[in-house]
């Protein structure tokens, strides 16, 4: 996969310090684990954290010595490990997200060749998915606030380029944006905003009801 | 360090460990206080953390980063479960993961120690500016929208002060990567 739209350095950073919104962090993710370069960026920014953790003033510990509990006494090798979920995920972003595939996705039309179906999210902001037909246009809208595009297939392009499986649109507040889904395949994406997208004209009034994307 | 990891993952040995554990405990209870936990809170936080690292010290591979950034990332992503109570979406780069492969490896040759002091080097050496936005973001937790409110500052200036802090640490990394 050749990827040559990446986060940006500051998305990078507020992800590998666990303060992205959590939405944005699972495109992040998503994004991370398809690609080489920003997987090398996020190991170096944990050495950030790693060194603002050890500069901190160490603050004692009531229980200095770890009392290891009877069932953490096997070798870790011995131990069953838990590999889908849980904090330490092992999964892929977007295994833990769609379980059951792109193919499972029950998609709900919005009219004008495009589909959306949307992903719970914890926290502020919103996560979803979207499909737009061959050739048709998402209509002008920008942002409250940060949005991260993922394409899954397909591809599409704006005023800020092209975009393939793999890459990532990571546009701000300042950008006001009109992508076209390229000739040829359905394009679907994986998309988060930290608020909904503010959309002009008809097509914000036609959409109103499934706020939200 | 890695090699009081080593220890814990082939022998399960505890010396080692109650190593790894008074080095590691105490800075990440600070941590989990500065992000918000009260002193038990963060207590039992740091205890979990130590006993993640224990259970899964056979994933631990050095050549995909140092022992404290395996810790730290831990360390967030327990964070980010409990006191935040949202999905940690990070993966823990520094495991072995089976469906990975072909990873770009740094050079091992190079000392993990060098790496660590250009981090701190370049950490210190940063403008108040870039360092508090820096600090915010790691150690309070804090969206680039919730830094720019907290410091009265239009959005686009905390984003460019966060990139240029991270350009100047990659510029130190650099020749180590």
């Amino acid at each position: 996969m050749s990827i040559t739209h990446h986060l940006d350095d500051a998305t990078l950073m507020s992800f590998a310090a666990g303060a992205l919104p959590s939405a944005l962090s699972a495109v992040a993710a998503a994004h991370v684990a398809m690609c080489t370069r920003c997987r090398g960026e996020v190991a170096a920014l944990e050495r950030v954290g790693a060194a603002l953790l050890t500069q901190l003033p160490a603050v004692g510990m009531e229980r200095a010595e770890p009392e290891t509990p009877s069932d953490q006494r096997l070798p870790p090798s011995q131990q069953r490990r838990d590999r889908s979920a849980g904090p330490m995920p092992s999964a892929t972003p977007l295994a833990r997200l769609l379980p059951g595939g792109l193919a499972a996705v029950r998609w709900r039309r919005l009219g004008f060749g495009i589909w959306h179906h949307r992903l719970p999210v914890a926290g502020s902001g919103t996560l979803g998915l979207l499909k737009v037909a061959p050739g048709r246009i998402v209509p002008e809208h920008g942002h409250g606030g940060a949005e991260l595009t993922l394409v899954l297939g397909g591809s599409f392009h704006d005023t800020t380029g092209r975009y393939r499986t793999g890459d990532v649109a990571d546009l701000d507040e300042t950008v006001e944006h009109e992508p076209v889904a390229d000739l040829g395949l359905d394009c679907v994406c994986l998309v988060a905003s930290e608020t909904p997208a503010r959309f002009r004209g008809l097509f914000a009034r036609l959409v109103q009801p499934w706020h939200g994307l | 360090m890695a090699d009081l990891l080593r220890r814990v993952a082939e022998r399960a040995d505890t010396t080692a460990f109650r190593e790894l554990y008074q080095t590691y405990g105490p800075r990440v209870k600070a941590y989990m206080m500065r992000l918000g936990a009260d002193a038990g809170t963060a207590e039992d936080l740091a205890h979990e953390t130590l006993f993640t690292v224990w259970r899964r010290a056979a994933l631990y591979r050095a050549e995909k980063g140092s022992v404290a950034s395996w810790i730290f990332a831990i360390a967030r992503n327990l964070r980010i479960d409990r006191l935040r109570r949202e999905v940690p979406w990070q993966q823990l780069a520094q495991e072995h993961f089976e469906e990975a492969s072909g990873e770009a490896l740094p050079d091992a040759a190079l000392s993990e120690k060098e790496r660590q002091a250009r981090v701190h080097a370049a950490l210190s050496n940063l403008p108040p500016e870039q360092h508090e936005v820096v600090v915010l973001s790691y150690l309070e937790g804090l969206s680039h929208g919730e830094i720019a409110q907290r410091l009265g500052l239009p959005l686009g200036t905390v984003k460019s002060r966060i990139r240029i802090a991270y350009q100047k640490i990659r510029t130190a990394l650099e020749d180590l990567r």
